[in-house]
């Protein structure tokens, strides 16, 4: 069997602050094949974005990674020196955040921030970047590419950064690009052109795609494979199928209900109540016992087991091992 | 008259004036003759793309910002820059943001108490106090977190408090300015549900203002779709989802990221082309003629008016297509 592209193993990640440790991601395993989309949902404080920093290592002070491995083709990244680092991103993996203004630097013209990642990490002289530049350009559907390369960032729309985010991160053809919340700054209809443009992409290029949102609209239209973080921890994964007609962990569930539909007529929402954990003072059993209506006493306890609920689905709750128990329970019976 | 309306909006312009150069200066039209009306107890849902106006009308309608043309008609009354102050207390906003939204040096008993003071609405301090203590209530807050500051609560909790304040001085007209967009969506429902709640107890009318088509949908038993300051199509909310008409509504709805693989899969976008034009220089005719599939001579000469297609459906557009 092939070895995975990327193997997160037991990936802990913590931002040490005055009021404690910020257990931002907690010990989450996960691979991506080749040409894969996964995507990775959650809320804001979830860790979905801390996650992809840390694969990137872009993880700002004092955020550390405190243990695990995460291994590229076999070799562990988290090993890697800095200047191993500056060539494995942008090159073997890419990255486009969710504001295409603040990323973009704003006193260089696209031609020339497009010229730098492509000179970097390719033996191309300026003249032969300039012209993979344009390939790019035209390549992410830009119109007039040509003088796009001679603009400045301010000079372009929100949906036309993002088009120029994803012709920088792809222009040295990475295996995998992790876009985190891609189109949340956009409107719903530019952010259709992006998901296309991205579909489209992965399709004819080959590439892995790790989708980091919040929105499970945009999760259903593009991933392959599905996971749900809650506090730091995967609660459940699966085959979007999977996660979407069959949820087996109460936090998807929750979410699954408390979002407004076409065709529910104007049903009530069931919102999941309570907020958000403190991160930093974590509970001893489950993160989401505390807003979870089916809460047990086990699951103030103890932490639930990851558990196999079909080969293509695994969900951590003990509603589940509730189930198999009960079900045993019947058999004999 | 046939039916009452608490308000009506009728022509309403709203120029900003940009600079362009040294001396000129040019008008951007953020709302171009627009017409609604609202019923008393009743949720217009307002959506369209960033820029298109929509916070503008929201913001206009309260005299947040003066409008350049046009009435606002509350319950019959015509709503001027030197009467509005007594409007104030008829009509009340709940902004987007509600972690800018909210002054961080007062306490929550003082921001939801503020519009009490402005307005005199109690005799004694007691019942000023009382007065809080239900409105955080009626939000799902307590009189414990009367005496916090504002950073001390959660996404939800602000809006929450942002809430209780538009409700303070009991209006029966509240702009909701995108008020559940900077919300986890766990946390959404929560606060639209609230919404509702609000409406069946003390039967208030929203101007729902977002770009979430499926949170306005739910919300809204009208929907109008706006597009660079006009109002392109407007009818009942199930209708327009359902059966949209104007081309920009029907790809606008295309585009909405569903929730439910089967169905995303299964669908067909109808892709638009380019961008939003600048609110600058808008085109001349119909203003979405420049992204528009079906766009004819007519379209660039001629701006279409707003006109019945079936009974409480209007678009705006000189060829539908279905």
């Amino acid at each position: 069997m092939n070895e995975p592209l990327l193997q997160v193993k037991n990936l802990s990640t913590s931002f040490k602050v005055d009021s404690g440790e910020v257990r931002a991601v907690n010990g989450i395993s996960f691979n991506l094949d080749k040409g894969r989309v996964l995507g990775i949902v959650g809320e804001s404080g979830s860790g979905k974005s801390v996650t992809a920093y840390s694969i990137m290592r872009i993880l700002v002070e004092p955020g550390r990674i405190t243990g695990g491995q995460i291994l590229f083709n076999g070799e562990d990244i988290v090993q890697y020196s800095k200047k191993q680092m500056r060539e494995f991103r942008g090159k073997r993996v890419s990255i486009i955040f969710q504001d295409p203004m603040t990323s973009l630097n704003p006193v260089y013209t696209i031609g020339n921030q497009l010229r730098e990642a492509i000179m970097l990490h390719t033996d191309r002289n300026r003249a032969q970047a300039d012209e993979r530049a344009l390939e790019m350009l035209k390549l992410v559907g830009v119109n007039s590419p040509e003088q796009r390369l001679k603009q400045y960032p301010f000079e372009l729309s929100g949906g036309m950064r993002q088009r120029i985010m994803i012709a920088m991160a792809l222009c040295c053809e990475p295996d995998i690009l992790i876009a985190d919340e891609p189109t949340t700054a956009l409107d719903v209809t530019i952010q259709a052109q992006i998901l296309e443009l991205m579909q489209e992409l992965q399709k004819k290029l080959g590439m892995a795609i790790i989708m980091i949102t919040h929105d499970l609209g945009v999760i259903a239209d593009m991933c392959d494979e599905i996971i749900v973080m809650y506090a730091g921890r995967i609660c459940e994964r699966g085959t979007a199928d999977e996660i979407f007609y069959n949820p087996r962990h109460e936090y998807t569930k929750g979410l699954l209900r408390s979002i407004p539909r076409l065709d529910t007529n104007h049903a009530r929402l069931i919102p999941i109540s309570g907020s958000p954990v403190d991160l930093t003072n974590m509970p001893k059993g489950c993160a989401f016992a505390s807003r979870c209506d089916n809460c047990m006493k086990i699951c103030l306890n103890e932490l639930p087991e990851e558990l196999d609920i079909n080969d293509c689905h695994k969900a951590s709750c003990w509603m589940n091992v509730k189930q198999v128990y009960e079900e045993a329970k019947g058999g004999i019976a | 008259m046939g039916e009452k309306y608490l308000l009506e909006v009728k022509n309403l312009k709203q120029y900003f004036p940009v600079r362009t150069g040294w001396f000129g200066t040019k008008p951007l039209k953020a709302v171009d003759d627009m017409s609604f009306a609202i019923k008393p107890g009743e949720t217009l849902g307002l959506v369209g793309e960033s820029g298109c106006g929509k916070t503008t009308v929201g913001r206009t309608i309260l005299h947040l910002y003066r409008p350049t043309a046009g009435e606002i008609i509350y319950d019959g009354n015509r709503i001027t820059p030197q009467n509005v102050h007594q409007f104030r207390q008829k009509m009340q906003i709940v902004f987007q943001d509600p972690y800018s939204s909210l002054n961080p040096r007062m306490t929550v008993s003082d921001i939801v108490g503020e519009p009490l003071d402005i307005h005199q609405l109690y005799q004694s301090k007691a019942e000023r106090t009382e007065r809080i203590t239900e409105l955080l209530n009626l939000v799902g807050l307590n009189s414990d977190h009367a005496r916090r500051y504002a950073h001390e609560f959660s996404g939800g909790q602000r809006q929450r408090i942002g809430i209780a304040r538009a409700l303070a001085v009991n209006p029966r007209f509240i702009v909701c300015d995108e008020p559940v967009s900077a919300l986890d969506v766990s946390i959404q429902a929560q606060v639209i549900n609230t919404f509702e709640d609000l409406q069946k107890k003390l039967g208030i009318a929203y101007l729902f203002i977002a770009h979430d088509l499926l949170v306005v949908q739910h919300i809204s038993q009208r929907i109008a779709v706006m597009y660079l300051g006009r109002i392109v199509e407007t009818g009942e909310a199930d209708e327009i989802i359902s059966h949209p008409a104007h081309p920009y509504t029907q790809s606008l709805i295309s585009a909405i990221p569903i929730p439910d693989p089967n169905t995303a899969r299964a669908r067909k976008r109808i892709p638009l082309e380019g961008d939003v034009p600048s609110p600058l220089n808008t085109p001349s005719g119909c203003a979405f003629r420049t992204r528009c599939r079906y766009a004819t001579e007519r379209c660039a000469q001629e701006r279409p008016p707003l006109a019945e297609i079936a009974p409480d459906h209007s678009i705006a557009c000189w060829n539908p297509h279905d």
